[in-house]
């Protein structure tokens, strides 16, 4: 089972926050905040793996975790789920973000947190993985969100024009998150199927 | 209208939506918290607005704003609003911040339940989609309760989409409802061999999940799971099953014989490491499982370790840890394998990694020896002194204390050595082990008597040199090693060289500082020292010593006695006045020593940390009964018993039992010696100790070396190093003095020319150096062996501890939806008609629809209720069958010893005691070319189906060859039902599943496909309506038919009030309802809309099975259009062959081969002319239509078997030769026989 998903910059921000055991707000973010203290002062060139069993639940629970650029996905999960395999199930999370949003970075997980928990939502449920093919999990997220768009229609349309017209003076770009440059070393996994 | 839409949509574009409260958020950096306040005023308004598209939004805002930790459950109630909305895009809004923060304690949770199960149903299968992911998030014990039927009935939907996530969250459901897991198993089992790989997974996931908590019930699966395992290709599938295996093989030795080929096999095939991985790990739990020494398995744990050593070696760090962590699993059966790579674990611990470093630390515990012991933590507290943070140097710390103390300081030949490190290591700073170091101080000193004097005199050092341990403030949890320290040396004061320079030491000022608990120690101590010290001096009659040492303590004590602690204040006050009355007798010149010494005699003893708990309580003792009578409620109040003493350590109070007697006490000795000689190490260290070498005193410890450049070195301190050396030194000498003595017994024993064996040094040849007494810990009498379970009371998975193989009871029911008040009639969506006229109109409709499907949601859960019903009795139906499985269980394997107590357990008996059954040549074929697996499980059945294993194999066939069937007719039930809407063709669907079937039953190579056969066949055709029908036997009552009965409305108008109804026969009547009369029709319990077809069932009872049967029958019904409604029949014929009265059931060639010697059958025969067919399919349509299964088949002959529902046997035996079909019968009913016989001739005629 995974017990919880968590992604946070390199300054410990939450983007994205995903409990499979209820916890109170406080409790979420002190969770938040300790495991980034303890993922943030680990070196690039470690194991993704660390023993964070006091955080949630018992000492049955790991932390497996992938720096990308500027963010941190952390995966919490318990000794049912294969290391190996989560770490690759964080890369095709990675890789599906990178392709539906086109070219991920830091600022579309900022802005589009509900998109980024709609795709998750079709890889992991309830704290079980329920696909791992990335195609399968790209065509379901973008099924829906034609869906949302065929349902926004002409009434939408204004509400885009504004949002667009608001995106305009945005900050600037900042750098991606880059998988493509960053050589991911994923040790000889084959992409599961 | 439209201008009311945009008008809206206007004002909506103006309100912040979620990407303006982020930028908002972002621009006001510095007053972060007063911004989004006043954003949450904002959508506090916006919340209080009749749009729901205005609500969505502030709902969206509030998720982003739980995130970053604000409470929103005050607006659960709107998100409910918002997940009730008719539109995807607001629904998902409402589910996903439903999920983010609703959870048990919510209480508008209880008002979703319609709206869930709404969406559960809704032909949209995204609705159905979020509305699953959001249950999956806070489904509670009401939810689970009242939406497992629903979600049971979606694990059959015929999207796999929709599937895979039904079958997930039945995991969740069972953790809620754990009375739902045994209604819902048998289905669940059925999706792991579901179609789609997505539903598979999720199945393998759920049922991994159930296992792994209580692995005993799920054992039967076993050989299920061990076919997927080598027809898998997925890694996610077969890294779960290969988990799933590691757990259950503790429990099933026989289970892990079988296993370690094919995952050796895995191991050596497989590119993943992820699947590598895990392989190793299951075979390591193997091994484990199995008891050690046999041959074959030292090659796999060989296997094992050189897998893990590349696994380390690697630059990956990841596989490093992985393989560290798996190493030390293998460590704890098979240490031997893993020493050997020591070398390559002690390099691990210059790790720059931490999280490797400590699995490598893990793994030295494990590797110790006697012989290595001092080099390890030689080398480890190099790493003490290396390590920067507190997190790692406290974790050296306890696991040199670990690996020390372990198994009852097995490996430690030297006390010294050992006392000198824990001295070393109370030079750590800030370290929370304090107490750890303590604690092993005073276990080594109380149970090793021979170091009891050097253990004091290096205690009385520390004492000494307190000061350094409490200087600084931080490093307070040092400060109890001088607890240990004080009462160690007041306990054995004997030793002490100079025990009035230690009183001194322990009455200092300085001391006042410490924590009130030592501080109580050192006042009693020093109680303990006083008496020493007087004794010594009036040996000595030096009167004038003795009361300046009365002097010292009267002088030192009243600084105690002030203090706050009580257990301080108390004890130095008594000790303070006992010390003025001595002073008193010894100015008056009275020995006093003696008496002083008798307040501290008798010597203690350690106690088993468990020794409480396992006291028996006497016979006839209650300890809840009142002694008085109980007191009046007002007055228990008052009285509080006084916990004043409780809290005082047992340490402190010494208990002396004086008044054991001399018997007890010899018997008691007794018993210690007996325990003491089950004691392998007690046994091997005292005799030969003894005559070697005289242990190094305290006068060999190298007082000389301070170094003082160190401030942190306590000066004084033996450095334990020198221990190394010095025991070198001792094995050589020990090595020389025993070579000598052998050279000697050599001599002597000449003579009989016995060569003596001077091999390298063994682990036994090293003795320990002193004469270790190590003092078993006490144990009361007539304690009870029996080990507390540490399970936790409180653990959701103990509620699923459910035997699944018990068959189901009739009470054993998903809980149905029955006609009960709606709970919510969402005031959203009336809001939304309210705001949106446009969608009013629409609305009505709906809400005609909506309910159309309430009913026909009620009717497929009645339908699901018979089918359960079904269910339970296949299940049950599986009893007598074992029977015969029995039989050739019992001859072909003598081993199974105990009978199998259930048709499943028996399988599974039969399935572990077969020969490793999987050959090489097929999981290699299966695992390296996926286009092998991927054609089907058929070709899996086909590759097993080799001549030579065809016995083995054919159980495990012919079963799950029925269980498909099973499975494939239940999945064209509910096909059927999803795809009313569609003209959906039955018969294509049919042949499918026959097809299947009969590759399975005809056990055959890879030869051409089969023609597509169905069952139903057409009973009656108007231009309404069209009745196909299958007729069963029941597996249950000998004389009940089952009828299903398909009607497709083939009209453009609606049909209801069907009734069906049957002209009954002296031999097979119609089984109607209590009550109703001989000739009432029965109620179709269903309508059909036009184009839908849906399926009734009706039960027969039969007399006579060894005849065919028609009965006539009718068909009514109203055929209603929108102008009028007419009223129709239509005639059929009923024709139950004797075909139907036969129940496909496996049988094997023993047990064939015995019925037919038997005699009581009869034969007769049947030869079939210019059959055109492959002799298998000839096969497959014996199977199919007549309800036969293979027995065995050997080239174009076969001998078949099937059993009617009365009991009667039939055999076949077919053989083919150029478009020839002779078929030999015996049965022991002829006219049964003949009858069949005509039958299949009739099936064979026809095509």
């Amino acid at each position: 089972m995974i017990k919880a998903i968590l992604i946070f910059n390199n300054h410990g921000k939450p983007r994205l926050s995903k409990f499979y055991e209820h916890y109170t707000e406080d409790t979420e973010q002190q969770i938040i905040r300790e495991t980034f203290h303890l993922v943030s002062k680990r070196d690039e060139n470690v194991c993704n793996f660390l023993e964070g069993g006091l955080l949630i639940g018992g000492s049955d629970n790991k932390l497996i975790y992938r720096h990308y650029a500027t963010l941190y996905f952390v995966f919490c999960v318990d000794s049912s789920e294969s290391e190996l395999g989560i770490l690759d199930l964080i890369q095709v999370f990675v890789e599906t973000l990178d392709k539906c949003f086109e070219n991920v970075c830091e600022l579309d997980l900022i802005f589009h947190m509900d998109k980024v928990h709609n795709i998750l939502a079709e890889m992991v449920m309830g704290g079980m993985v329920l696909e791992t093919n990335m195609s399968e999990i790209i065509t379901q997220a973008e099924a829906q969100s034609k869906m949302e768009k065929s349902e926004a229609g002409i009434a939408g349309a204004p509400a885009r024009a504004v949002s667009a017209v608001k995106n305009m003076n945005l900050p600037e770009m900042p750098k991606n998150i880059n998988i493509g440059d960053i050589s991911i070393k994923v040790p000889n996994l084959p992409s599961f199927k | 209208m439209a201008l009311k839409i945009v008008k809206g949509s206007i004002d909506r574009m103006f309100d912040k939506n979620l990407q303006d409260l982020v930028r908002g958020i972002r621009n006001h950096k510095e007053d972060e918290a007063k911004y989004i306040s006043t954003c949450i005023d904002e959508i506090k308004q916006e919340l209080k607005q009749d749009n729901i598209a205005v609500k969505a939004n502030a709902v969206c805002k509030l998720t982003y704003l739980q995130m970053l930790g604000y409470d929103v459950s005050w607006a659960a109630f709107n998100i409910v609003e918002v997940m009730s909305s008719s539109k995807f895009t607001y629904k998902r809004i409402g589910y996903l911040a439903a999920s983010q923060c609703f959870h048990e304690g919510t209480d508008v949770i209880m008002l979703t339940t319609n709206q869930i199960r709404k969406d559960l149903s809704s032909p949209n299968q995204y609705d159905t989609g979020v509305a699953l992911t959001g249950l999956s998030c806070f489904v509670t014990p009401d939810l689970a309760r009242d939406l497992a039927n629903d979600i049971m009935t979606l694990m059959s939907h015929t999207k796999p989409y929709i599937r895979k996530k039904a079958v997930l969250i039945m995991y969740k459901v069972f953790l809620k409802y754990p009375e739902s897991l045994r209604p819902a198993f048998p289905r669940l089992k059925e999706k792991l061999e579901d179609p789609d790989p997505g539903v598979q997974s999720a199945a393998v996931n759920v049922i991994c999940e159930l296992a792994r908590r209580n692995p005993k019930n799920y054992l039967s699966l076993a050989p299920l799971f061990f076919k997927l395992m080598t027809s898998s290709t997925n890694n996610w599938v077969l890294i779960k099953i290969i988990k799933l295996f590691g757990a259950l093989t503790p429990l099933e030795p026989r289970l892990g014989k079988k296993l370690i080929e094919p995952l050796t096999n895995l191991i050596h095939s497989t590119s993943a490491m992820s699947l590598l991985y895990e392989c190793v790990n299951t075979v390591i739990a193997v091994l484990i499982s199995l008891s050690s020494g046999m041959p074959n398995h030292s090659a796999s744990i060989q296997l094992c370790v050189q897998k893990l050593r590349i696994l380390i070696e690697d630059s990956d760090q990841n596989l490093k840890y992985l393989g560290l962590l798996a190493m030390s699993k293998i460590l704890k059966t098979h240490p031997k394998s893993v020493q050997s790579h020591k070398d390559l674990i002690l390099q691990c611990l210059d790790d720059k990694d931490e999280s490797i470093r400590l699995r490598a630390l893990d793994l030295l515990y494990g590797m110790v020896s006697k012989k290595n012991l001092m080099e390890i933590v030689k080398k480890l507290m190099l790493h003490v002194d290396k390590a920067e943070g507190t997190t790692y140097r406290d974790e050296l710390l306890t696991k040199i204390i670990d690996i020390c103390s372990q198994s009852n300081y097995q490996y430690i030949t030297n006390f010294e050595w050992y006392i000198s490190i824990l001295v070393e290591l109370t030079r750590l700073e800030g370290t929370r082990h304090g107490h750890l170091i303590a604690s092993q101080m005073l276990d080594v000193a109380i149970r090793v008597k021979a170091i009891r004097a050097f253990a004091v005199a290096q205690m009385a050092t520390l004492l000494d040199n307190a000061h350094l341990l409490t200087g600084n403030t931080q490093r307070n949890g040092i400060c109890e090693v001088l607890y240990a320290a004080a009462w160690i040396c007041g306990e054995f004061a004997e030793h002490l060289e100079d025990p009035m320079l230690t009183l001194e030491a322990m009455l200092r000022p300085k001391v006042a500082t410490l924590p009130g608990h030592i501080q109580a120690v050192y006042v009693q101590n020093a109680a303990k020292l006083f008496a020493t010290v007087l004794q010594k001096h009036e040996g000595e009659t030096d009167s004038q010593a003795a009361q300046e040492t009365s002097q010292l303590l009267i002088d030192r004590l009243p600084l105690f006695v002030q203090s706050a602690n009580l257990e301080v204040q108390e004890r130095a006050s008594c000790i303070l006045q006992l010390v003025k009355y001595i002073q008193k007798l010894q100015q008056k010149n009275v020995e006093v020593a003696e008496e002083v010494t008798a307040l501290f005699a008798g010597e203690l003893n350690p106690v088993a940390p468990k020794a409480q708990k396992k006291v028996p309580i006497p016979e006839g003792l209650d300890l809840d009964a009142w002694i008085n009578e109980p007191p009046s409620e007002s007055e228990s109040e008052d009285e509080k018993p006084k916990a004043v003493f409780a809290k005082e350590e047992p340490k402190h109070s010494r208990s002396r039992h004086t008044e054991v007697d001399e018997k007890e006490l010899a018997r008691r000795r007794e018993a210690r010696k007996q325990e003491q000689a089950n004691n392998p190490f007690y046994i091997k260290a005292s005799p030969s100790s003894q005559k070697v070498y005289d242990a190094p005193g305290v006068e060999h410890i190298p007082v000389v070396q301070i170094d003082l450049s160190v401030p942190l070195k306590v000066p004084g301190m033996p450095m334990s190093d020198q221990y190394v050396k010095l025991e070198e030194e001792r094995r050589q000498k020990e090595k020389a003095d025993k070579k000598k003595k052998e050279k000697k017994k050599k001599r002597e024993k000449r003579g009989k020319g016995r060569k003596g064996d001077s091999g390298p040094e063994s682990e036994e040849d090293i003795t320990p150096a002193h004469h270790v007494d190590i003092v078993t810990e006490e144990m009361p009498e007539n304690a009870l062996p029996s080990d507390d379970d540490d399970k936790d009371p409180n653990d959701p998975h103990k509620a699923l501890d459910i035997d699944l193989d018990k068959p189901l009871a009739d009470s054993e029911k998903l809980p149905v939806r029955t006609h009960r008040p709606e709970v919510l009639k969402s005031p959203a969506e009336d809001r939304d008609d309210n705001t949106i006229p446009q969608e009013t109109k629409k609305k009505s409709s709906k809400d005609k629809k909506e309910k159309k499907k309430d009913k026909e949601k009620d009717r497929k859960r009645s339908k699901e209720d018979k089918k359960k019903k079904k269910k339970h009795k296949d299940v049950e139906e599986e009893l007598p069958e074992s029977l015969p499985e029995e039989v050739v269980q019992s001859e072909e394997t003598k081993e199974v010893a105990v009978p199998p107590t259930s048709a499943d357990a028996s399988d599974l008996d039969f399935w572990l005691s077969s020969a490793p059954v999987p050959p090489v040549a097929q999981v290699v074929t299966v695992s390296s070319s996926a286009a092998a697996a991927t054609v089907d499980s058929s070709s899996a059945a086909a590759a097993e189906s080799e001549p030579e294993e065809l016995k083995d194999t054919e159980p495990d066939d012919t079963k799950s060859s029925k269980h498909k069937k099973k499975k494939q007719k239940k999945e064209k039930e509910e096909k059927e039902k999803k795809k009313k809407k569609r003209h959906h063709h039955h018969h294509h669907h049919h042949s499918d599943a026959g097809a299947e079937d009969s590759v399975q039953n005809g056990t055959v190579e890879d030869e051409e496909p089969l023609p597509p056969m169905s069952n139903y066949s057409l009973l009656a055709e108007n231009s309404y309506i069209k009745m196909v029908c299958d007729i069963q036997g029941n597996h249950q009552d000998e004389s009940k038919v089952v009828v299903s009965v398909i009607f497709e409305n083939k009209s453009d108008s609606f049909l209801k009030s069907m009734e069906f109804n049957v002209l009954d026969s002296l031999n097979s009547k119609l089984q109607r309802p209590d009550g109703a009369g001989p000739h009432d029709g029965l109620t179709v319990p269903f309508q059909l809309p036009p184009g839908v077809s849906n399926e009734a069932r009706f039960v027969f009872s039969v007399q006579s099975i060894v005849m065919p049967q028609k009965l006539k029958g009718t068909l009514t019904f109203i055929v209603k259009t929108d102008e009028s409604s007419t009223h129709e029949k239509l005639d059929f014929k009923l024709h139950f062959t004797c075909t139907s009265y036969l129940i496909t059931t496996p049988c094997y060639s023993d047990a064939y081969a015995k019925l037919l010697e038997s005699g009581d059958l009869k034969g007769s025969s049947l030869r079939l002319e210019g059959v055109n067919m492959p002799f298998h399919h000839l096969l497959a349509r014996i199977c199919f239509h007549h309800h036969f299964s293979v027995v065995e088949r050997i080239d174009s002959c076969a001998s078949m078997y099937s059993r009617s529902i009365q009991g009667h046997h039939v055999c076949l035996l077919v053989k083919s030769s150029d478009q020839t079909v002779s078929i030999d019968a015996k049965c022991d009913e002829p006219s049964l026989l003949g009858n069949v016989l005509d039958e299949i001739k009739q099936t064979f005629s026809k095509c």
